[in-house]
């Protein structure tokens, strides 16, 4: 009738509303875990999950020779650290992620300022056209970049920027995301605050600023973190407006530089640790608000 | 949208609008000085509504010209160029609708296609099933969820870029690991992404491994938004987990269903990093997908019109999808839509 466990002080607070799960049917009197049975199925998935980026870290810190043994090893004898020093010596990693950060760092800067100025000017001021110019600009929201890439190519071949990193700069300087999701969260906020600062003096500028700024932090910060995540891991521009490897992002560098050292595998993944750890600290730090920008953006969309 | 609500406001000065003080009985010359003082606001109001236009188009200048500049404009150029001879370089010759009808004629492009489709076929349904298994797995309190979400979750992140060169790595017929677990499994070696037979169906797998997450995360934060209430009143009228399941919980889904069938169809149609990484559109052409086509004739074989009408063969796909799948979610339940617009 009741559970014959051989584990005695069996069910832990909160298995009780899980009862129902693979394992845990202690009504038919089949063992009962000291755990939830959805473990028994979730951590072998989750690990299936992990298992790529474990062994993208294994395997920089392994030395050449085992890998290319056959079989390849699974587990490194001894932490090789070869694979790093090749790269950040020899290779023109540094100078890769050196653009790359650039690139990123201006894109989220100029998408923040320009964003709140076009969002605050759309969400509260009144100007001829005003309209028509949002709907234009929610309209371009729906255009796929093949259309553009081409043109774009050639409006940045008369600007003169191709193989510079201002062709990778320009077209991220605002998106139409930036300006409407800001848009939407100021047209969230009270009036009146903002109101009672106008009757005072303050211009338009200082309101933004002083008043509407510091209670956006949630909507700014979702458009910093979707702009470092598309300008950092962007593969297509920067291999289209760029030719020349001293101004490579560390996506294209990284591609070929496993193009040209394919027999370096150590190296070739000491560089993808190093292109993908800026984007996984940033993520590991504000996990909850990766997630919410990432779930309340899609949900608008 | 966001449930972040103002902590602090700040001290208001005393404008004209809020009187300090019982008015006395004698004009005194405090009054006087109100009044000057509520004029000259006026006179500065009007003076600013005027500046307020000049303001106005300070702010949305940048936006407007960056945005408008690069995606109005060569949205027009493309489809002018799609007309054309074009190598990017010599000056270009008007061609009508040559450039269509040889893209109509054209295997590769058929080739890349088919392979689109395919790709987009097992993806976006595997994506989706995928993601909402897991999310009805994950919706519970339970020690280390928390954990599971986030391995689940983080290969989102990572670029595509990163995945296809480390799995380039793991998938490589002669070092990879792949091979070394099948080989002391006994399974025969395989050849990944070299063989023409499976290379599509291995970077269905990369993007499953990849996508799934955000599925994962978008169903859970949907889920976590179904009224208890109904879940209690369905439970009282003695619905089973199954039935609760079949409905009241997916039917509440049905706006989230709709948008990710829209983004994940529109994101994988337009499937190309990953490609371009791992493959090249190879071996034996199973994998070009239709991006790789494009940017191949644009900005390798040089033929920029050719090139453009093949992007715009693919931008009226996609609008074409866009648009019915939003008319669908017009005639669906509104639902969890309402709140979160």
């Amino acid at each position: 009738m009741t559970a014959t466990s051989t584990l005695p002080d069996a069910a832990p607070p909160g298995s009780a509303s899980d009862a129902g799960g693979p394992g845990v049917r202690s009504r038919t009197g089949r063992l009962r875990l000291p755990f939830s049975g959805w473990h028994l199925l979730l951590a072998p998935l989750a690990l299936l999950f992990a298992i790529p980026l474990i062994w993208l870290l294994i395997s920089s810190v392994m030395s050449n020779a085992e890998i290319n043994r056959f079989p390849p090893a699974l587990w490194p004898s001894h932490i090789d650290l070869g694979g790093y020093r090749y790269v950040l010596g020899n290779a023109m990693f540094p100078r890769w992620f050196a653009n790359s950060l650039i690139v990123s760092v201006v894109a989220v800067v100029s998408n923040l300022v320009f964003g709140a100025l076009g969002g605050y000017a759309f969400a509260r001021m009144r100007f001829a056209g005003s309209r028509t110019l949002m709907v234009l600009m929610l309209a371009t929201m729906a255009i796929p970049f093949q259309l553009t890439m081409i043109p774009t190519f050639l409006v940045m071949k008369r600007l003169g920027l191709i193989d510079t990193l201002g062709a990778l700069i320009v077209p991220s300087l605002v998106t139409p995301f930036a300006v409407f999701l800001l848009r939407q969260f100021f047209l969230s906020l009270p009036r009146e605050l903002e109101e009672a600062a106008w009757i005072d003096g303050c211009s338009r500028l200082r309101v933004l600023v002083l008043i509407v700024l510091p209670l956006s932090r949630p909507a700014l910060s979702t458009v910093a973190v979707l702009t470092f995540l598309s300008t950092w891991n962007d593969l297509t521009w920067p291999l289209i407006a760029i030719n020349h490897d001293t101004q490579y992002t560390l996506q294209l560098g990284l591609t070929t530089f496993q193009g040209q050292h394919h027999t370096r595998w150590s190296a070739v993944m000491a560089g993808n640790v190093l292109t993908v750890l800026p984007v996984l600290l940033a993520f590991l730090a504000a996990q909850k608000s990766f997630i919410q920008s990432i779930t309340s953006s899609g949900l608008k969309g | 949208m966001s449930k972040t609500t103002p902590r602090t406001a700040p001290r208001q000065r005393p404008g004209p609008a809020a009187p300090r003080r019982p008015a006395p009985l004698t004009l005194s010359d405090h009054d006087q000085e109100r009044s000057y003082e509520h004029a000259r606001q006026l006179r500065a109001r009007r003076r600013r509504a005027r500046g307020e236009t000049a303001t106005a188009w300070a702010f949305v200048s940048p936006s407007i010209l960056v945005i408008l500049g690069l995606s109005v404009v060569p949205v027009i150029w493309s489809l002018l160029l799609s007309f054309r001879a074009d190598d990017l370089v010599t000056p270009s010759r008007w061609v009508g609708l040559a450039n269509y009808r040889a893209l109509k004629e054209d295997p590769h492009f058929s080739q890349a296609v088919r392979n689109t489709l395919e790709y987009t076929a097992l993806y976006v349904p595997l994506s989706m099933l995928l993601g909402l298994a897991l999310a009805l797995a994950l919706n519970r309190r339970i020690k280390l969820v928390g954990l599971y979400r986030t391995l689940i979750f983080v290969p989102f992140v990572i670029s595509a870029t990163a995945q296809g060169v480390l799995f380039s790595f793991i998938l490589d017929p002669q070092f990879g690991a792949a091979n070394s677990v099948l080989h002391s499994l006994g399974i025969s070696q395989q050849g990944f992404l070299t063989d023409p037979g499976q290379a599509l169906l291995v970077l269905v797998a990369i993007s499953l491994w990849s996508g799934t997450g955000f599925c994962v995360v978008v169903y859970l934060a949907a889920l976590q938004d179904v009224p208890q209430s109904l879940i209690e009143a369905a439970r009282l009228d003695g619905a089973g987990r199954r039935q609760l399941l079949r409905h009241v919980v997916l039917p509440t889904l049905t706006p989230v269903n709709v948008f990710l069938l829209l983004w994940q169809i529109i994101n994988s149609l337009q499937v190309f990093d990953l490609v371009y990484v791992t493959t090249k559109g190879g071996p034996l052409g199973s994998t070009t997908v239709i991006v790789y086509f494009i940017w191949e004739q644009a900005f390798k074989n040089f033929t920029a019109g050719y090139g453009a009408a093949a992007a715009y063969v693919l931008a009226l796909v996609l609008l074409v999808i866009g648009v019915g799948l939003r008319l669908l979610r017009r005639r669906g339940p509104a639902g969890l839509e309402g709140a979160t617009r």
